[in-house]
């Protein structure tokens, strides 16, 4: 059998999981590892400028690809400095692996140097952790590791080692283990047949039915079988901000996205709908607004493979735990063989009275208010220029609800953005973790001058590793949702939401090595984004668009209302 | 309402942590905790008491039932089970006094583990309930010290918690 360090173990079997790319930063406690990296080839390493960014960036990797994204950081500081990257993948349920170095075991609890709790630091935060005692566990703790990170529903997992579990001296037996059986784990893999016969019986007899779809269909890998059910249902579908290109944007049935940014057509349709069939979506605060007054007259069927999701914060009539690929399949399956069909003159009306909806506001935006660029033109140019097929990964704010509503996702896993946690810098090295792995498909991230400096350092990385992703960024010059807020809701006082001292973009870029692309005018944009993917094609490009600061996202939900309570404009309220 | 939660856990470093943790982070109340190896020594069993609306207790149940850690996880309050929680009182006992605590401890079935000239110390096992009826019987007055254990508990009959 083969002798190796612990440090060769962990790479190997990293190996064995199939990784490529491994994100981190080096330090003290884990240079053993990273000798054991350098020492072989399969397993590439990224050195990024942050370690934050190297958890976005294997975190943008696991969503476009559905496997788990690799971290590896010291111990402490480098530690400490992927937590807020763990917790965004946390809360969207993303596969990932966090291999944290920490001192050697005889100082744990000495406060030696560069030690932090990491353990109990993450705890809160991942799905699972795992400490290494003794160097012979390793093959098989990052089986277990990727086991749990990847089944049931998603999370990141981490997995500390102290740096005696790495000598290079000591050598062991090494086998990766083919199987792992985890006691206590058990994800469930089917749903109850009878509940999924109720559920499809609900929504055959529905005279306003509707399928609010979200995340898990995605993670889940279902985008086929709910494409397939909403349209033997004829029913109208909605996405979460998670769950958009689960359905095509462009399709008749989908009404786009719901919730507090949510189309006026969505939350009408939600908010009067008698069926409603929830799939792989949680019931976000941002999605239900006040749940004492959500949709009064529904009967709620709900599709989740984590338990503790099912009336949460939410009522549930129908529950169903399971994969979600699994119980569509079955409903289909129960649909097929099913004499009743969908009572066509109920959606004949509640169709007639949804595209009434549509024709009042469907995506309206005033485009010539003060003749500058609306910030909602720029992500339709962009959805033009890249015919719809980029990689869209984004920060957080405006411009990402901008982006939500108006690129229009026709495929799952192409919208890359921090739902959840709302974790601004998470964009550019999410499109950084695509880039790397898809380098013939374009990947952009939409981003504010607000968010882009969150990490902006990684400029860096793109240039040592050649990871020409573009980075378009809606420039108002304010925090633009922090100043939303302070415009609706504090009388236009905008405190501490409006960012002085804006570096020279163009400048800036090229310092690293990019291509800056400045947009003033609204005649400028389309010749820029042709520059941008076009010209230089195979160069990170900066595109710095000036849009008018003082545009709000519409629709906006009025807080503690129901889902059909929102402001159209800035004067105009449903 | 109050209940009862009683958890096989895998007995290994961290795992009451991931418990409690649990608990803090979603602003949970944790009334009484006891916990300790169990005949098979993988595993740990622990009693959790607490009291909360249905709706609470279905999500404490269930992110429990989340952690990795935990294998089993039962509430006994939804079946018969037997609850147990051990009490040592400390308390004033001179002159006449004495007689009369010790006869309420009989009736209670404790036991002085513990002697002064002054001080009895009594040792009492049973529900929590009983145990409150103690305190007051005796009266607060006379009470020096108490320590208690948190609650045990275990299905009544052929019902276990067990792999």
């Amino acid at each position: 059998m083969e002798m190796l360090s612990g440090g060769e173990m962990l790479v190997r079997s990293l190996h064995e999981e199939g990784v490529e790319y491994i994100y981190g930063y080096p330090g003290g406690s884990l240079l053993h590892v990273y000798d054991a990296i350098y020492q072989q080839s399969a397993v590439k390493h990224v050195l990024v400028r942050h370690e934050q960014a190297a958890a976005h960036m294997a975190d943008g990797y696991a969503r476009a690809s559905g496997k788990p994204g690799v971290v590896m950081v010291t111990s402490g500081p480098g530690a400490t400095n992927t937590i807020t990257g763990i917790a965004t993948a946390f809360t969207d349920s993303i596969p990932m692996i966090v291999i944290s170095g920490q001192v050697m075991s005889h100082l744990i609890g000495d406060d030696a140097f560069q030690e932090t709790d990491m353990m109990g630091i993450s705890r809160p935060i991942v799905k699972h952790s795992f400490s290494v005692t003794d160097p012979r566990d390793i093959p098989e703790i990052v089986k277990k590791a990727f086991y749990i990170a990847t089944s049931g529903r998603p999370g990141p997992v981490v997995i500390d080692v102290p740096k005696d579990m790495t000598m290079p001296n000591e050598r062991f037996e090494y086998e990766y283990p083919k199987k792992v059986k985890i006691r206590s784990y058990t994800p469930p893999t089917k749903g109850h047949a009878g509940q999924i016969r109720k559920a499809v019986e609900l929504m055959v007899n529905a005279k306003r039915p509707i399928i609010y779809s979200g995340g898990g269909v995605i993670l889940g890998g279902a985008h086929e079988q709910l494409r397939k059910l909403t349209r033997e249902l004829n029913a109208p579908i909605t996405q979460t901000l998670m769950g958009l290109g689960a359905y095509p944007a462009t399709d008749r049935q989908s009404l786009g996205m719901l919730g507090m940014h949510g189309s006026y057509e969505a939350n009408m349709a939600m908010h009067h709908a008698d069926v409603i069939l929830a799939v792989g979506a949680r019931f976000d605060d941002r999605v239900t607004n006040s749940t004492a007054k959500f949709c009064p007259d529904a009967t709620i069927v709900h599709i989740d493979i984590d338990p503790s999701s099912i009336s949460k914060t939410v009522e549930v009539d129908v529950p169903i735990v399971g994969p979600v690929d699994s119980v569509l399949n079955d409903m289909l399956d129960i649909l097929s063989k099913m004499k009743e069909r969908p009572d066509a003159d109920a959606l004949a009306s509640w169709w007639k009275q949804i595209e009434e909806w549509r024709k009042r506001h469907g995506g309206h935006y005033d485009k010539n208010d003060n003749g500058l660029l609306k910030p909602q033109e720029a992500i339709e140019g962009l959805w033009e220029a890249t015919n719809g097929q980029a990689y869209i990964t984004s920060d957080v704010g405006q411009h990402q609800m901008f982006a939500a509503q108006y690129y229009k996702f026709d495929e799952p896993n192409k919208w890359i953005n921090s739902g959840g946690l709302g974790t601004m810098g998470f964009g550019l090295p999410a499109a950084m973790g695509i880039k790397l792995n898809y380098q013939d498909d374009m990947v952009v991230c939409v981003t504010g001058e607000g968010s882009i400096q969150m990490n902006i350092q990684e400029l860096s990385t793109c240039l040592q590793y050649g990871i020409p992703v573009k980075i378009f960024c809606l420039n108002n010059g304010y925090l633009g949702m922090v100043r939303q807020w302070q415009d609706m809701n504090y009388e236009g006082r905008h405190s501490s939401s409006y960012m002085e001292s804006l570096p020279d973009w163009t400048k800036l870029v090229e310092s690293y090595g990019h291509v800056g692309i400045n947009v003033e005018t609204k005649d400028q944009l389309k010749g820029a984004l042709d520059d941008c993917f076009n010209k230089y094609k195979d160069r990170l490009v900066f595109v710095n668009v000036a849009v008018d600061p003082e545009e709000h996202v519409y629709p906006m939900q009025v807080p503690m209302g129901a889902m059909r309570d929102m402001w159209l404009s800035k004067t105009e309220r449903t | 309402m109050r209940r009862i939660i009683s958890i096989l856990l895998e007995n290994e470093p961290g795992a009451l942590a991931r418990v409690v943790g649990l608990f803090a982070q979603r602003s949970y109340n944790i009334e009484t905790l006891t916990v300790a190896p169990t005949e098979d020594e993988s595993l740990s069993r622990m009693t959790i008491t607490t009291t909360g609306p249905d709706r609470v207790i279905e999500q404490i149940t269930k992110q429990l039932n989340k952690l990795i850690a935990v294998v089993k996880l039962v509430d006994l309050t939804e079946g018969a089970h037997i609850e147990r929680e051990l009490m040592l009182i400390k308390v004033k006992a001179s002159g006449a006094q004495r007689a009369e605590i010790k006869r309420t401890a009989d009736i209670f079935r404790g036991q002085i583990v513990d002697v002064t000239s002054n001080v009895y110390t009594i040792q009492l096992t049973g529900s929590t309930d009983k145990l409150e009826a103690f305190i007051d019987a005796i009266g607060e007055n006379c009470i020096l010290e108490t320590v208690r254990t948190g609650v045990s508990g275990i299905s009544r009959g052929e019902k276990t918690l067990s792999l």
